[in-house]
Parts: structure tokens; sequence; C-alpha cells
């Protein structure tokens, strides 16, 4: 199997290692290539959609599963689809939306793996309703450190480790998926402006439960009262009857058709992006939003991705790269919540829109990220002066108030924070132990904070 | 590992009783670091170097170490890479002497350069193919202006940093790719015991301030780092100075 030896990032483009990438493109492959990884061991990678340093081994092996990408059932009735674990999500909502079966759950990008997203038990704007990845995966097949590909079932301990557990209890080759039914490729979409951030989070605990869909943009560069300014966009699929009679929509309901722009030029100026660039974007933003809209039809890229419009837009942030900072405070903490929001305008990152979104009930991943509450997610600058040392006291708030921080977004933890954020760790340590006494399965992330 | 920031987990000075790797390794500290390898001679300095940097919370080891013996560089420093993943190498050993006295006695300069440039050459050698392998840490190497253009006055100590200098920019091109990162650093005058009791140059600065600059050199991954930043402009213009006037300079 050809290896070529290259420099890995994830998402934000910060610390690179350098690494053999490997691309099985059987199951025989990967099993070879597990076996005869080597003493730095090896670790999976989906599409890299993962912020940091989770998918990557320096010095060992990386493997691509991008090479095994195949559907090998779909029922049609039923609702579920059984594929390789190199499948992304785009493939699939392009293969399912004319079957009239949509993903149960989706990230703020289609460009994720369902390895990725088992791995990381991703969620999406429909976490209050419908939990994260992991709830809607019925079955999956392992490839161990000892080269066994084993079955693995729900209510399991191997599978709960697996969910949420950053490619390091194995090499997912293939899962079977519970789909969710649409009529239609659109969104009908509620849109609503919040004036603060008591505001919005008032409206989000209110009437969150109308939708099954929610998510809102929040603007953490206005100053004063304005702090936490949102715009608020909730919706549903759009039902069939939802369309006019007579449209093209209409005529073809289950059409997916994308929105593209040109990509992102690989080099910018550095300094693109300041606190005044920024700032103008984000009241631009706010004030387009309508102050209150129902019903509206969108498109699906236009609602769940409207990034993914822009390839590689990963790179306006130069040659530093970027962080994502995505905690979740649980119910009652919204205190918490408050202070860091106020921390994070005070040091006045120029961050573009955060996100802001209440979590449902929580799925029994081991390292899931996900519990009931709060979670806010934006992106930094890493060359911001100071932004390390305010992220670690960020940390510290969240710890305390019993939440965490996602470790598919994260760069920079450290590990004594994890134990707190994550108290199941050490089961999932000793089942790692158990598992895969050797350390085959290993990461720069697994590295960063003994995982 | 190194985290977005590039700050280090675990760090190995070569050279362990110096003041500007002290001071390097107590903000790396403060920061993110949690292992550290003091190298140098057996000293009982470099012990209370330890236990500075263990009361600040790290876990800290020494290593017996000399730059003037080539031959143990392999073993030491390998015994410690042996032990785990080492994201930064600090190379901070050097010595000064003392021009005048050197000329008279070539013996003296000799061991300045072999202290300063091959000593320096084995270990960062050494250091370099570890790194490499773990596929990921930075090698950053204390040089010094002294080196960007030999002067009167030191060109002893001058030449064997720009040898040093020129040797550690043409391996940070070789190790380009290797996810290792080479950083030179440059600093003017340093308060510290190397130059305690020399007149002070202009632009003179503190241990802590290069610790801040190798800081930010981290987080940007740089190659070379001025300290202070404006001796790189000051230092340009020096280069370029005729012999005839550059001789006369009363630096
Ligand atoms: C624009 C954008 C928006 C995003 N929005 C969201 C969001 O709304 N919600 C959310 O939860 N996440 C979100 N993410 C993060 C993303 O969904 C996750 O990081 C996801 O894991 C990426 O999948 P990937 O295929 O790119 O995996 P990678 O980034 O390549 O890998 C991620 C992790 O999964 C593991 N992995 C990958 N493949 C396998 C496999 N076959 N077997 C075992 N483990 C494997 C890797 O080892 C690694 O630990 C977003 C990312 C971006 C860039
Ligand atoms: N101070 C300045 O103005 C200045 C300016 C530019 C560059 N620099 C460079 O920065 C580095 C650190 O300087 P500093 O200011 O921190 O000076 P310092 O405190 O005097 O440190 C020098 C270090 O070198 C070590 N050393 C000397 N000979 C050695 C040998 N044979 N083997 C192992 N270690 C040896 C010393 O260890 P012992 O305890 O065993 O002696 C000491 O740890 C040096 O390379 C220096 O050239 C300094």
């Amino acid at each position: 199997m050809p290896a070529d030896t290259v420099s890995v990032t994830g998402w934000g483009r910060t610390a690179p290692t350098v690494a053999r990438l490997i691309r099985p493109r059987t199951y025989e492959e990967a099993v070879a290539a597990v076996r005869g990884c080597g003493v730095r061991g090896g670790i999976p990678r989906g599409l890299g959609r993962a912020y940091g340093d989770a998918a990557q081994n320096a010095g060992g092996a990386v493997f691509d599963m991008t090479g095994l990408d195949r559907i090998h059932a779909i029922d049609v009735d039923g609702g579920t689809v059984s594929c390789d674990a190199g499948v992304s999500l785009h493939r699939l909502m392009r293969v399912l939306l004319p079957l009239g079966w949509f993903v149960p759950v989706t990230p703020g990008t289609r460009q994720v793996t369902v390895g990725g997203a088992i791995g990381a038990d991703i969620h999406g704007k429909n976490h209050h309703v419908s939990g994260s990845f992991s709830r809607h995966v019925l079955s999956l097949e392992l490839l161990t450190a000892d080269g066994e590909i084993r079955t693995v079932r729900r209510d399991t301990p191997l599978f709960d480790a697996t969910t949420g557990g950053m490619g390091l209890t194995g090499v997912i080759l293939t899962a079977t998926v519970q789909l969710q039914p649409v009529q239609t490729s659109l969104m009908s979409v509620d849109t609503e402006r919040a004036r603060d951030l008591d505001d919005l989070m008032a409206r989000l605990a209110a009437t969150d439960d109308h939708y099954r869909y929610s998510v809102a943009w929040v603007d953490l560069l206005a100053r004063g009262a304005a702090t936490g300014r949102a715009v608020l966009t909730r919706g549903d699929h759009a039902p069939l009857d939802a369309l006019r009679e007579g449209t093209r929509a209409r005529r073809d309901p289950l059409a997916f058709r994308p929105s593209r722009l040109p990509p992102a030029p690989a080099h910018l100026p550095e300094g693109l992006l300041n606190r005044r660039t920024v700032a103008c974007f984000n009241e631009l933003w706010y004030r387009r939003a309508p102050r209150a809209r129902t019903g509206e039809l969108q498109k699906l890229s236009t609602f769940f991705h409207p990034l993914d419009g822009v390839p590689h837009w990963n790179r306006i942030y130069g040659r530093g790269g970027f962080v994502q900072y995505q905690f979740v405070v649980g119910h009652g903490q919204e205190e918490t919540l408050r202070r860091i929001v106020r921390r994070i305008s005070e040091h006045r990152c120029p961050s573009f829109l955060a996100v802001l979104k209440r979590f449902g009930d929580a799925d029994p991943g081991w390292l899931s990220f996900p519990l009931p509450g709060w979670t806010l997610a934006l992106d930094i600058p890493a060359a911001l002066p100071g932004l390390g040392a305010l992220l670690d006291t960020l940390d510290e708030d969240v710890a305390a108030a019993g939440g965490r921080v996602y470790l598919a977004k994260d760069s920079r933890l450290r590990p004594e924070s994890l134990a707190a954020m994550y108290p199941r760790l050490d089961a999932f340590r000793s089942l790692r132990a158990e598992l895969d006494p050797r350390g085959v399965f290993v990461s720069d992330l697994a590295r960063r904070l003994a995982l | 590992m190194k985290d977005a920031f590039g700050l280090p987990q675990s760090l190995l000075v070569l050279g362990g009783t110096s003041e500007i790797a002290l001071a390097t390794a107590r903000r790396m500290i403060a920061r993110r670091t949690r292992t550290v390898w003091l190298a140098g001679r057996p000293s009982p300095a470099l012990e209370q170097s330890a236990a500075e940097l263990r009361a600040l919370g790290a876990d800290v080891r020494t290593v017996a170490f000399d730059a003037l013996d080539p031959e143990s560089h392999e073993p030491a420093l390998g015994k410690v890479f042996a032990e785990g993943d080492i994201d930064m190498v600090l190379l901070a050993f050097g010595i000064l002497g003392d021009q005048a006295h050197d000329e008279r006695e070539p013996l003296s300069a000799v061991r300045v350069a072999q202290t300063n440039y091959t000593g320096a050459v084995s270990a960062t050698l050494v250091s370099a193919s570890a790194l490499q392998n773990q596929g990921h840490g930075s090698l950053v190497v204390l040089s010094s202006v002294a080196g960007e253009r030999a002067r009167r006055a030191n060109f002893i100590y001058g030449s064997s940093k720009a040898g040093l200098d020129a040797f550690t920019q043409g391996l940070g091109d070789a190790l380009h790719g290797t996810g290792v990162h080479v950083m030179v650093v440059r600093p003017g005058f340093v308060r510290s015991k190397m130059t305690a009791g020399l007149a002070e140059a202009p632009l003179a600065t503190t241990p802590e301030a290069v610790a801040t600059a190798i800081e930010v050199g981290l987080r940007r991954r740089s190659e070379t780092v001025w300290v202070p930043g404006a001796l790189r402009l000051v230092m340009s213009a020096l280069r370029h100075a005729p012999r005839a006037l550059f001789r006369r300079l009363p630096i």
C-alpha cells in the first residue's frame, strides 16, 4: 500500500505534524495497515474537519479512510443505510434525498465522513430533539488493535467507548444508520432577532420545543448592552404542501442543489481579519436579518451548511490558523454562560458570529460531548495575543460549572482540565488499556491530553 | 504535544543553568510545560535550577551533558528521548570567553569554538534526528547578534556563533517538511551571568524578554527571532557598513 509522508493539520491549520498517510481501499488493506503501523501507532482520519489535532499522529501512521466509500445497502421502507465509514454526509444526502430520506444529524458542514461523525459523536441543530449522531447508529464494524474486525452493537461498553472515542478504540469500517424521513429537500425557516444575550436565552428556552432544528448566531463584538445580540433561525423540513403548485421546486421536491461559490484563494494577506472588519461584518449581518419572518423556504445547504458554499474558507485566517472554542454548560448555569460571553466580548476577540444552541438529553458515549444545557462555539484567529491564557481561564469556569469543551474542536486544552470535564475518562482509559495494550491507536490529541 | 499556540508540554534544555533558558522554562511552565529535562555539567547549580523549576509545579529531571564531549551526546540525549516525546529542545549552552586572553592563548580560543560551535553541531544533530522520528517538535537555538558580523572586540565568540547560526539555518532548511520546526534566536546584550561585569551595550535586554520573544516565535512558527526586535534593523545596517567604517565603530 502506498504511504506518503505528509504534514497534517486539522481544519484550524494549527500545530502541523508529519505522519505516513495510508489510504486503504479494501478492508484487508485496512487490517494490514493497522497490523503494520509501527511503534508510533496509527489513527483513522476522515475528511479532516475536526479543528484541532484529533486526526493527526506525529511520526506514526494516519489512515485516510476516504478510500473506503461504498454504500452497501439502503432500506427504502425502513429508512436505514449501511455504508463504509469513509462515505461523506454530502454523498449520503445526494443519494438519499431523492429517496425521501435525510441524515439523522448533520453538523455545520456536509464534508464529514460517517466515521468522523461517530468518532466525534457529532451533534446538529436538532440535538434538543434527536440527540447526537450515535443515537441513530444501529451497529458498526470496528477494526481493533489486534487486527480483528468486530461487530459492535448498541448498549455495549465498546459501542459507548467508540461513539465519541475520537478514533482511539479502533477504525470504524462500516456503520448502519437510521435515517430521517423528509417530503422535500427544502427547509421551512423562521427567523427572529434577539436584542441581547438574555433576550436570546429567553426565546430559546421558551420556544425551542416547537422546532426540530434551532440555532442562534450571536454577535460577540457588539458592545455594551448589545453584547450577545443574535439572529435565531429555526425550522423543519418543509412538507410537500408548503411548496407552491406549478413551481420547479414542487415538480422536483427532493432535488438536492447545494449552492457553491469559488474557493477562497490559497494566499491571503495577513491581518485581513481584525476587530474592525469582523465587527463590520457582524453589524451588516445583524441588520440584514429580518426582525421576524416565518415559513421562509430555504435550501438545505443554506440552512445547514452556509460555509460549505466557500470551499477552503479556513484559509481566510492566514498562515497562523485559528482556534474554535466550543463548550457546554448545563441548564441552571446561565450565569457562567453570561460571564464567559462577557469575558470574550471584553477581550475583543475578532470572532465572526458565534453559535449558541440549547442541547437536549445526552447520549451514553463516554467521551461524547453534549450534555443538556447551553453550548457556545466561536472561531478566533490563533495569532490573537493573550488568547491562550484567556481560553485557559474559560476552561476553569466551564469545568467548575460541570461543563466541558468539545474534543473535536479542541487544539489547546490542558490534560489537567480534562478529567473534570469528562467523568467517564477513567473507564475509557481502562477499556483502551485492555483492548489495545500496545497503544496501537494514538493521535496527537491523545498524546496532548493523555487520553 | 505542542498546542495550537506552539506551546510545549515537554522541554529539554541543553545548558541547564543558563539564565536565559531558565527564564524561558519558567515562562513555559506557567503556560503549558509539565516535563522539563535540564541537561548540563553536574553541579550544585544544576540541581538548584531543577529545584526552582520543580517548585513551580513541573516534573524536572537533570541529565549529565558536556558540550565538550560530543561522544557522550548520543547516549545522554538518547536516554531523554527514550522516556517520551520532547516538544521543544532549547540549545542554551555557550561561553563568551575572554577575547584579549584568548587571542594570546589559542587553546582557550579553541575551547570557545568547541563549546559554542562543534559541541552545538553534535548536540543539535542528535536532537534533530530524535525530533524527526517523533514527527514534531521545535528546536530553538540561542545564537547571538555577535554572529551577524564579527567585531574586533569579540570575534572569537562571534565567529563561533556565526558558525552555529549558519549551521542552524541550514539544518532548518534540511528539516523543512519533517514536522520539526527550527528557530534561530539572536539576542543582543542580555543581562545574565555571562555578561556580568561587562559594560552594557545599547538595547540591552533581559532573559525574561528573550523568553517572551521565544514564546511569540513558537506561536508564529518563526524561523528567526531578534531580541529586542529592533536589532534586526540595526544589524542589517551594520552588516552593510563598509569595513573601514565598521572597524572604527565603538561597538
Ligand atoms: C464548518 C464546520 C462545522 C462543523 N459543525 C459541527 C457541528 O455543528 N456539530 C458537530 O458536532 N461538529 C461540527 N464540526 C466538527 C466535525 O463535525 C467533526 O470534527 C467531525 O468529526 C469531522 O469528521 P471528519 O470525517 O472530517 O473526521 P476527521 O476530522 O478526519 O476526524 C475526526 C475524529 O474522528 C475520528 N475518525 C474519523 N474517521 C474514523 C473512522 N473511520 N473510525 C474511527 N474514528 C474515525 C478521527 O480519528 C478523529 O478523532 C464542524 C466542522 C466544521 C469544519
Ligand atoms: N547573555 C547574553 O548577552 C547573550 C547574548 C546573546 C546570546 N547569548 C547566548 O545565549 C545562551 C545562554 O546564555 P546566558 O546568558 O543564559 O548565559 P549563562 O547563564 O552563562 O548560561 C550559559 C550556559 O552554558 C553552559 N555551558 C557552558 N559550557 C558548557 C559545556 N561545556 N557543557 C555544557 N554546558 C555548558 C553553562 O553551564 P555551567 O553551569 O555548567 O557553566 C550555562 O548553563 C548562550 O549560548 C549565549 O551564548 C547570550
